[in-house]
This record gives C-alpha cells, sequence and structure tokens, in this order.
C-alpha cells in the first residue's frame, strides 16, 4: 500500500529541497535559542515561525510538488494500481517528507533546549499545520489544471489566513464593539487553523491573561478538556474536508 | 470464448466544446492485431486513454476481459501501455523506473526480457531520465510495455521517434507477440508500418469509429494492397460518415 509513498519520501530527500528546508529551520530555531537569553520569548518567535512560515512552504511546495508529479501519476495510473492508492500515497508521501523536515528543523532544537510539554504541543501544531496546508493545497492543485494558477491559489489561501483574516475580525470587533462578541469570536477563530493554534499555543504558555477578557473567555472555554477536543476536531476536519474533496475530485479526473 | 477482450460499449466523452467520442462502440478480442487510424483529433487517443482510465467516460462502459474498469482497476495488470510520449520523472534513474513498476505490478508472470537485452538497457540504467533522448524513453517505454508479459499491448505510435533499426526491432517483437495469440491495439500515422502488422483496422473519424473491418476484407471490397488508399477509397465512397463495419 505505501511503496509509492516510501519512494516520494526517498525521491523528495534526494531533489534536496526538502532537506534545505529543514536546514534552515534547524539554523534559524538554534539562533533563537542561542540569541535570546530568555527562552520563553525564544519560544514565541519559534511560535511565530511555526505559524507562517510552516503554512506558505507546505502550501507553495506541495502544490508545486503535485504539477511536478504529472509524468509520474500518468505512469502510476497506467498500471494495476487504484486511483485512490495513487492519490492517498501521493498526499502521504509529500506530507511525511515536510512533516520530517518540520521535526528535525523545530523539534531537535526543542529537544536540545529541554523546552518541555510546551515544545512538544509548539511541534505538534506545526505538524498539524503542515497537514492542513498539504490537504488543502491538494484540494486547491486537483481542481486547477493551470501550474501558475494553482500556486497563486496557494498563495492567495496564505495571505488569507495568515494576514487578512485577522484585518477582518478586528474590522469586526471594531465595527461591533458594543456588543458582548467574546464567544463570537472564539467561533470564528474555528474558521482560521493558525488562529485558533496560535490561541491554543498562548494559552499553554501561560501569557493567555495577556489577551485581556478575550483571552480569559478563551482560556474558560479552550483550556477545559472539551475545549482541547473541540480544537482536536477542528483541526482533524482542516485536514480531512479539504482532502476528501480533492480525492473526489481526483477519482473523476481526466489525464 | 476469447482470453482476452475489450469491450467498448457506446461510449461518449466531452472535453468543453469538444465531442472527443461520441456513441464509440467496439469488441476487440482474440489475437486480433488492431490498426487504430485517423485523422488528428479524432478520438483516437482518447479512445486509449478510456480503456487505460486515464480518461473517464461522460456515457456508456468499459469492461476488459470482462471486468468493468470503473470498478477495479486490476485489469491493467493484462495491458502493456506503450503511450505516444514516455513522460518519465526526471529524477529517477532508469533502474528506479522498472524496480518501481516492478514493484507496483507484483506479478508472478515470468519477465520479458527480450526488448531489454535488444536495446542495451542494462547500459544506461544508472542514468537519470533527463539525461536521455526521446528516443532512449521511447525505448524505455517499449520496454516496459511487455517486459511484464501482458496480454493485451496498447501502442500509441510506437515507431515514431525511433531509428529504423529500432522500429524494425520493435515491429519484429508485435508480430512475434501477436503470433503467440496476445491482442494489440496499434494507432500510427505511418500506415505503411501497419500494412505489415495488423488483422483488423478501425478508422475513427469526429470522434466516431466509420471503419471496423478485418484487414484481408478491406483489401478485397477496395482492390487495393496499400491501407493508404483503402481508407482513402472508404472515405470517399462514404460521405455520410455512415459506419463500415464486416
Amino acid at each position: 500500500m505505501f511503496k509509492i509513498s516510501g519512494y516520494l519520501i526517498l525521491d523528495l530527500i534526494r531533489k534536496k529541497i526538502i532537506i534545505a528546508y529543514a536546514l534552515v529551520l534547524l539554523l534559524i530555531a538554534m539562533c533563537l535559542f542561542w540569541l535570546e537569553p530568555n527562552d520563553n520569548k525564544a519560544m514565541l518567535s519559534i511560535l511565530n515561525i511555526v505559524l507562517l512560515v510552516t503554512p506558505l512552504i507546505s502550501l507553495v511546495f506541495t502544490t508545486i510538488q503535485y504539477y511536478n508529479s504529472y509524468e509520474f501519476r500518468e505512469l502510476l495510473l497506467c498500471q494495476p494500481v487504484s486511483r485512490k492508492e495513487i492519490f492517498y500515497n501521493e498526499f502521504i508521501g509529500i506530507a511525511a517528507a515536510l512533516t520530517l523536515a518540520l521535526i528535525i528543523g523545530v523539534g531537535i532544537p526543542l529537544l536540545i533546549f529541554n523546552a518541555g510539554v510546551v515544545g512538544l504541543y509548539l511541534l505538534i501544531v506545526g505538524i498539524v499545520l503542515t497537514l492542513i496546508s498539504s490537504s488543502i493545497s491538494y484540494l486547491i492543485s486537483v481542481k486547477t489544471n493551470d501550474k501558475s494558477k494553482g500556486i497563486g491559489w496557494a498563495l492567495m489561501v496564505w495571505f488569507y489566513f495568515a494576514v487578512l483574516y485577522d484585518g477582518l475580525l478586528l474590522w469586526l470587533l471594531f465595527f461591533f464593539n458594543d456588543y458582548p462578541l467574546e464567544k463570537f469570536t472564539l467561533l470564528l477563530t474555528s474558521f482560521n487553523p493558525i488562529d485558533l493554534n496560535r490561541i491554543s499555543v498562548l494559552l499553554k504558555m501561560e501569557i493567555g491573561a495577556m489577551m485581556g477578557y478575550s483571552g480569559a473567555v478563551f482560556k474558560d472555554f479552550l483550556g477545559k478538556q472539551t475545549g482541547i477536543l473541540s480544537i482536536f476536531i477542528i483541526n482533524l476536519a482542516w485536514i480531512t474536508i479539504p482532502l476528501l474533496l480533492a480525492k473526489k475530485a481526483f477519482l473523476k479526473k481526466d489525464f | 470464448m476469447h482470453t482476452q477482450s475489450i469491450n467498448i460499449d457506446h461510449v461518449s466523452k466531452r472535453f468543453g466544446n469538444i465531442q472527443a467520442l461520441n456513441d464509440v462502440h467496439a469488441q476487440l478480442y482474440g489475437d486480433q492485431c488492431i490498426a487504430l487510424i485517423g485523422p488528428n483529433g479524432c478520438g483516437k487517443s482518447t479512445l486509449i486513454k478510456s480503456v487505460l482510465g486515464l480518461a473517464i467516460p461522460d456515457r456508456g462502459h468499459i469492461s476488459v476481459n470482462g471486468i468493468n474498469i470503473s470498478t477495479n482497476s486490476n485489469y491493467r495488470e493484462d495491458i502493456g501501455y506503450m503511450p505516444q510520449i514516455g513522460r518519465y520523472p526526471d529524477h529517477m534513474k532508469v533502474h528506479q523506473v522498472f524496480d518501481l513498476i516492478g514493484k507496483i505490478r507484483k506479478t508472478n508472470k515470468q519477465q520479458d526480457f527480450e526488448l531489454y537485452e535488444s536495446y542495451g538497457i542494462s547500459a544506461i540504467a544508472n542514468q537519470y531520465m533527463y539525461t536521455l533522448s526521446g528516443g532512449t524513453r521511447q525505448k524505455i517505454s517499449a520496454v516496459l510495455a511487455f517486459m511484464y508479459s501482458p496480454i493485451i499491448l496498447i501502442l500509441d505510435e510506437p515507431t515514431s521517434g525511433l531509428d529504423p533499426l529500432s522500429a524494425e526491432t520493435l515491429k519484429a517483437k508485435i508480430k512475434k507477440v501477436n503470433n503467440e495469440g496476445k491482442l494489440v491495439i496499434i494507432t500510427s500515422h505511418i500506415l505503411s508500418d501497419l500494412d505489415e502488422l495488423c488483422s483488423h483496422v478501425i478508422y475513427m473519424q469526429d470522434g466516431q469509429v466509420l471503419i471496423n473491418k478485418p484487414y484481408h476484407k478491406l483489401q478485397s471490397e477496395t482492390n487495393e494492397i496499400k491501407l493508404t488508399k483503402m481508407v482513402t477509397q472508404l472515405i470517399k465512397n462514404n460521405p455520410s460518415k455512415t459506419l463500415i463495419t464486416s
């Protein structure tokens, strides 16, 4: 079942881009720990990298890889192997390679500098965002035949999640600041996996109080077991829904 | 009962405004060697892609050896396919392509190394695919198509891009496997190649099958020896584009 993804991972490693990604992350994370005497501040900087850089690289890399694998896919599609198997193998190959790079690039420094449970949580968030980004990229790539359009859409999605969504949210909060919007904000954060995971890590870092009344509401809900379960379910939905939609389109696609 | 068969049952396929296949109906079986011919854009490649499962028909069904291809991909174990342009991942070495396909095919059948040896593939086994010329890639496509002893061979413009000697080697191989009882489908614009090889002719135009006949019948009906002239005569005499079958 995983013969093809195993081959893909080796191929991606051979192409060296994934190694470069891992090394750059490793270098940045190590430098942040070395240069910043306060480990908590270093962790915050790494958090920002994990929240912004990881989705961007994963979105763009997965999209480019999908289009560049056209020949490989065509070769496989003529063999006695189902489309479903090809689809999942390709996704697992790319997602596993990106996850591996993240574990090396961020996981090793966190381990060396003894980042503890928060560090582990940060790494898990990075992996989750990698999987979500790859899944969304797959949906974009399968649905878009043109490579440049596909990359454009991937960048738009990143821009929306990383920049635009927060702006819209702030505007909304400002506009309706006479109303109690805290619970509504809580709901809205689930529509942006970057925001949702940022808040969940900040709460783990015990700096939720800095987020004011909203932070208290977040802590009240997300700090409980039901909150943790909700974060897990929302993240899972962000991974599986785009992936299943992409699979549906892939099974009907003409090559 | 034939050991191998392809049943194309009223298949239609549209790409945007273009009707690539329009109610194509044909049965291919036994040890036929079929020349699938027609002008550019007539639907040959779409038909081949539909049989391979690369294109999904809008209407109709295709079954290979009795298996409905939309429900099961295992039928491709019985098919050897040589594409018009062999496209392979650039960063794969030649032996890695063979290793991967070998693992996917996991066949218990005897592997056929005849073309592998004739084309001297072992000498280039460690080269990356992007270093190879178009002709050499075609040779690799040919070797892969025949290697896993399939009972159906689909060859899309097999001799294009090959040097004359390699083309002759391939034609001899096609003849040999056809004589062994395998079903062969060839598309080619080099009709003189097909004269030597084929037992049946399917002529397509505008997504439809216009002629589906045994080669010798076409010869006797048209009093022509060469496929080019036979087809020209039939099309001239059939302006209404009605189906001509045996």
